[in-house]
Parts: structure tokens; C-alpha cells; sequence
């Protein structure tokens, strides 16, 4: 389970709509599993088809994080005309980010948010349920 | 010509565990040549068989990414700074 305030998840709800069609990607950082902050990133590929960290942003927030003795609790992206479910790609990179989850959000439908949470382990997919505080 | 290399935490299996490990080299292949040698299967890891930096990690010179310098050939000088980073992508 991933316990997020409310905040949070219409902060990155609000981050996707605004780069759709681009996918839209940011982490958050946490504290014994108690999200703290989150940080929108730069989409380096601006595609609506994939997403990488900028790398100069990514050093500058991976340190703020490792800094604080935070981890990091969640990398999140968007799909822009797919369902918010990890692809391949998804699956293949998430062997970066052990113990992070995988929050994904859909902005396929205009009206409908679809935001959904993931834990991939060795490329099985498991999905957790995202309680909002 | 100590070089001092940050280790990002996916990575410290090859490091015993430690942050930062140092090394030399006058350019970032010597230096990873220098680490391999002390840490086993940490080159494996940054640089691919065909030798080129592997696209799932970063490396950075004093924070600057290796890919906008002279990627693996980028020199180095004593008291120069190497963080590597694990990239982060998707599709």
C-alpha cells in the first residue's frame, strides 16, 4: 500500500494534464515510507511515447534527497494514450529504482484521472492500492 | 592523483557497501580501469561491451554529465570528482 496526501496526487494529476500530450515524469521522496516531498522533473525526451530524467536536474534532486536521509518512495510518469498500467520499457528500467514504487497516470480520457500504483520486483508487476490521506 | 568516486547505492554490492571509493586515472576509462581492479564487475556495470558508456547509468565529472564532455575518454585531474547515478527512465 501507498499512503499519499491528497496534495500530492492532485499535484501530479495537474503536472500530467498540463504536458499532455508529452508524458510527464517526477519523483517523490520519503521518510520510513512517510512520503515528504515531491519534485515534478523535466521529461529530457518530451515524448508522448517515453521519458528520461533530465540528468543535471536528477543529481541535484537525488543529493537533496540523499542529503536529508530521505529515499526514494515513488518515480511517477504519465501515459498519454494508454492505460496507466507499467510497459515493457516501464519494467525494464524500474531495475533502477529498487523499493521505489511506480506511479503511473493516465491522461487518455480527458475527464477521467486514472492513477494507479505499482511494484515491479524482477520484472513482476504487482499492484498496490494508493491510500490518499 | 586521487580521484574520489561517489557510488550510488544499487551499485555499493561492488563497493562493500561503501559511498565513495577512490581511484586514478588521467581519463574516466583509466579511472574505471583503476576501480575494476579493486572492485570487480563495477566497470561491467557503467561501460558496455562494445565500450561505450552504458545508457542505464549517468556519470558525472564535478557534476557535469560525462555525455555533454568527452564521455569515457574525459580527462581527469587529481582532486576531480565522479558521481555515478542510476538513470531513470520509461516509456
Amino acid at each position: 500500500m501507498l499512503s499519499l496526501p491528497r496534495s500530492m496526487v492532485d499535484a501530479i494529476v495537474a503536472h500530467a494534464r498540463r504536458d499532455h500530450p508529452d508524458e510527464c515524469c517526477g519523483v517523490i521522496a520519503g521518510h520510513g515510507g512517510v512520503a515528504t516531498r515531491m519534485f515534478e522533473m523535466e521529461n529530457a525526451e518530451r515524448s508522448p511515447t517515453g521519458f528520461t530524467f533530465d540528468s543535471a536536474e536528477w543529481l541535484k534532486v537525488y543529493r537533496e534527497i540523499d542529503d536529508a536521509d530521505e529515499d526514494l518512495l515513488v518515480v511517477y510518469h504519465s501515459h498519454t494514450a494508454t492505460e496507466a498500467y507499467p510497459s515493457r520499457t516501464d519494467i525494464r528500467w524500474s531495475v533502477n529504482t529498487p523499493g521505489a514504487s511506480w506511479l503511473l497516470v493516465s491522461t487518455r480520457d480527458p475527464a477521467y484521472d486514472e492513477v494507479r500504483s505499482f511494484r515491479i520486483d524482477d520484472g513482476e508487476v504487482t499492484e498496490e492500492e494508493i491510500r490518499v490521506t | 592523483m586521487a580521484i574520489e568516486v561517489r557510488i550510488p547505492t544499487i551499485l555499493r554490492t561492488y563497493t562493500d557497501g561503501q559511498k565513495a571509493v577512490e581511484g586514478k586515472g588521467d581519463t574516466l576509462a583509466d579511472l574505471l580501469g583503476d576501480l575494476d581492479s579493486r572492485h570487480p564487475g563495477l566497470r561491467g556495470r557503467l561501460v558496455t561491451e562494445d565500450g561505450g558508456l552504458h545508457r542505464f547509468v549517468n556519470v558525472y565529472v564535478n557534476d557535469e554529465d560525462v555525455r555533454f564532455l568527452g564521455g569515457l575518454e574525459t580527462a581527469l585531474s587529481d582532486g576531480d570528482s565522479v558521481t555515478v547515478l542510476p538513470a531513470v527512465a520509461g516509456g
